[in-house]
């Protein structure tokens, strides 16, 4: 099986490196950096934390080298996601994509390049500490399922997930992966941006019961778009919200998000609140807190 | 009419500065240094209009001579403090106080029973120096009885304002216009903190969905629903206020954004969390306004 990860950030890095562990899967990583593509090739990609792993993918800048592949994992961010499918679609032509990004539409960018495409989420998480080397804070389960308008044989999500399994990353191969998508949608927008806008951690954020309360308010409107689609959570992301600002589990984890804006760098936000919005919006139901909030990030980042 | 200007700041040095021409005028500040130098240097008004007066100061209540007319100017957060310090004291005074927001005059009535007047200003200035003040917009003072303050006495200090060189008007009833700019306030400074944006074009762009604009609009909305709830009639429409000063060329940087900017506690009190508790002693539901409240409030306590 040959698999190419696109996009070699922190979650791509945890995929290419412990896939690359398998004898029978050959792996490749596509990535815009020249620094950490040749630090990879040159000393391997090394993971450290959750798992001591080096992985020896093969790495490339350049498109035009990947050989047909088996199955696309992206992990670009969700900004990214268009252009980099369609750099690499002609590596997937008899090929599945799946996704493990953040947010919703990505599904959707990959199909304008891929027919046969897998809807994936995934929970593990880490970051770039260096080129070559990632530190890997969470591992988790990851979740795959068809993308029901362009959908990959469900035996070909198997082998995938089953791949991603044995290569120390749990994956469920489901024929409705909604659930689990809608459920990490609902807690990073009701989470993450109240962070990047306040400046303060996630725990503080919890145990502020006014500004829980906001944060209840727009897992409210997530859950009720969720509903109108007929998506059944898996989980309930207040409980999520809740384990996470335990001491020992993230109530220090500076969400995603305001790092990005301590970075000045573009946020996730029109994938996260703005997608449920635009769900909100195709199916009747309105989000007002969601819109507000999108509208505030948007403006942070016109700020810089 | 002898005039005591409390709280040196921008708004404060632009009254004493102007009142100093036409009558005597003691200035009360936070800091000893900053009495000396007005003392020693004068106070200069550059801008629209170019002169040095002289005023006396002191950075303590008890070195004040009696006096006529106190204009408390300082930030609202501070309101109490500075009406302590004046209690027991000045009983032939009436006290005028100019902060943004709602509720300042009865935090200086808990600390003392002189008449009170309520002030709204639109003019503003920059302070360059402890002892120099430029004169940006001329735009008016409104002032209106409190209480039962006779409106004879407003119409005076209306007319001492004009006489020394500032635009003012005396109102019958000041709360159309308070809660005009109340509205504007909690909008415009809530948004501006959040996002790091200045007063600009952004505030009233409305063509994409994205656009901040929007927001700001609900923001209006919801807050002229608040006045309805409370029987206040507008004197002028935010949302046009908003228009027109984002019009003005340069954009002003609300004082919200300068003290999140230099991690300083904030009016959101006086402003944002006077309109949500307003809203809610009329019953009328004021989620977005309660969101950037709550915000603000998160915001200020991730300084420490």
């Amino acid at each position: 099986m040959r698999v190419c990860v696109v996009g070699c950030g922190a979650v791509g890095s945890l995929f290419a490196a412990n896939l690359a562990q398998l004898e029978d899967v050959e792996v490749w990583a596509y990535d815009l950096s020249r620094e950490h593509v040749d630090a990879i090739n040159r000393d391997g990609l090394r993971l450290s934390g959750a798992g001591e792993v080096v992985g020896r993918p093969r790495a490339t800048t350049d498109a035009g080298e990947l050989p047909a592949c088996d199955f696309g994992i992206v992990a670009t961010k969700a900004m990214h996601t268009s252009a980099a499918v369609e750099a690499t679609a002609a590596a997937f032509q008899d090929g599945c994509v799946a996704t493990v990004q953040n947010g919703l539409g990505n599904e959707e960018a990959i199909a304008q390049h891929a027919t046969r495409v897998i809807r994936g989420t995934t929970f593990p998480a880490g970051k770039l500490l260096e080129p070559g080397h990632v530190q890997w804070d969470v591992k988790g389960e990851t979740t795959f399922g068809p993308f029901e308008p362009r959908p990959a044989p469900q035996e070909q999500i198997e082998l995938l997930a089953d791949a991603c399994t044995r290569a120390g990353l749990p994956t469920q191969a489901v024929p409705d992966a909604r659930g689990p998508q809608w459920r990490k949608v609902i807690f990073n927008a009701a989470t993450n941006p109240i962070g990047a806008l306040t400046g303060l951690t996630h725990g503080r954020v919890c145990e502020d019961i006014e500004l829980r309360r906001l944060v209840s308010g727009l897992v409210d409107e997530g859950k009720a778009v969720a509903a109108a689609q007929g998506i059944a959570l898996d989980q309930d992301p207040e409980e999520l919200i809740d384990h996470a600002a335990k001491p020992e589990v993230a109530y220090d984890h500076k969400a995603s998000m305001l790092q990005d804006v301590e970075a000045r760098r573009s946020t996730e936000i029109d994938y996260l609140n703005g997608g449920i919005v635009r769900f909100g919006e195709e199916n009747g139901v309105s989000t007002p807190l969601n819109r507000a909030i999108w509208a505030l990030v948007k403006g942070l980042e016109r700020s810089w | 009419m002898r005039a005591c200007i409390v709280g040196a700041g921008s708004i404060g040095s632009l009254f004493a500065g102007h009142l100093a021409t036409v009558t005597d005028v003691t200035v009360l500040t936070r800091r000893d240094e900053h009495a000396r130098a007005l003392n020693e240097e004068g106070l200069r008004v550059s801008g629209r209009h170019d002169f040095t007066a002289r005023v006396t100061a002191a950075s303590d209540a008890r070195d004040l001579p009696e006096f006529d007319l106190g204009i408390v100017a300082t930030k609202g957060n501070v309101v109490a403090a500075a009406a302590e310090s004046l209690g027991g004291r000045f009983p032939a005074a009436t006290m005028m106080t100019v902060q943004n927001g709602l509720g300042a005059e009865e935090i200086v009535r808990a600390h003392g029973s002189w008449p009170l007047v309520s002030a709204v200003t639109f003019m503003s200035g920059t302070k360059h120096s402890d002892t120099h003040v430029e004169y940006i917009l001329d735009t008016p003072t409104w002032l209106g009885p409190y209480g039962d303050t006779p409106f004879e006495r407003v119409q005076e200090i209306a007319q001492l304002l004009v006489d020394s060189g500032l635009k003012a008007e005396a109102l019958p009833d000041l709360l159309p216009a308070q809660w005009s700019k109340l509205i504007f306030n909690a909008t415009v400074n809530g948004v501006a903190a959040l996002t790091g944006l200045r007063h600009d074009a952004h505030f009233a762009a409305q063509s994409d969905v994205g656009d901040l604009g929007h927001l700001v609009h609900d923001l209006v909305d919801e807050g002229k629903r608040v006045a309805a709830g409370a029987g206040v009639e507008l004197h002028d429409d935010p949302w046009e206020m908003n228009v027109l000063a984002t019009k003005r060329g340069s954009a002003h940087s609300p004082s919200m954004l300068e003290d999140v900017l230099a991690r300083q506690p904030t009016e959101v009190e006086l402003i944002n969390g006077a309109l949500v508790r307003e809203a809610e002693r009329h019953g009328v539901e004021a989620p977005l306004h309660t969101a950037l409240y709550r915000l603000v409030k998160a915001r200020e306590a991730s300084y420490s």
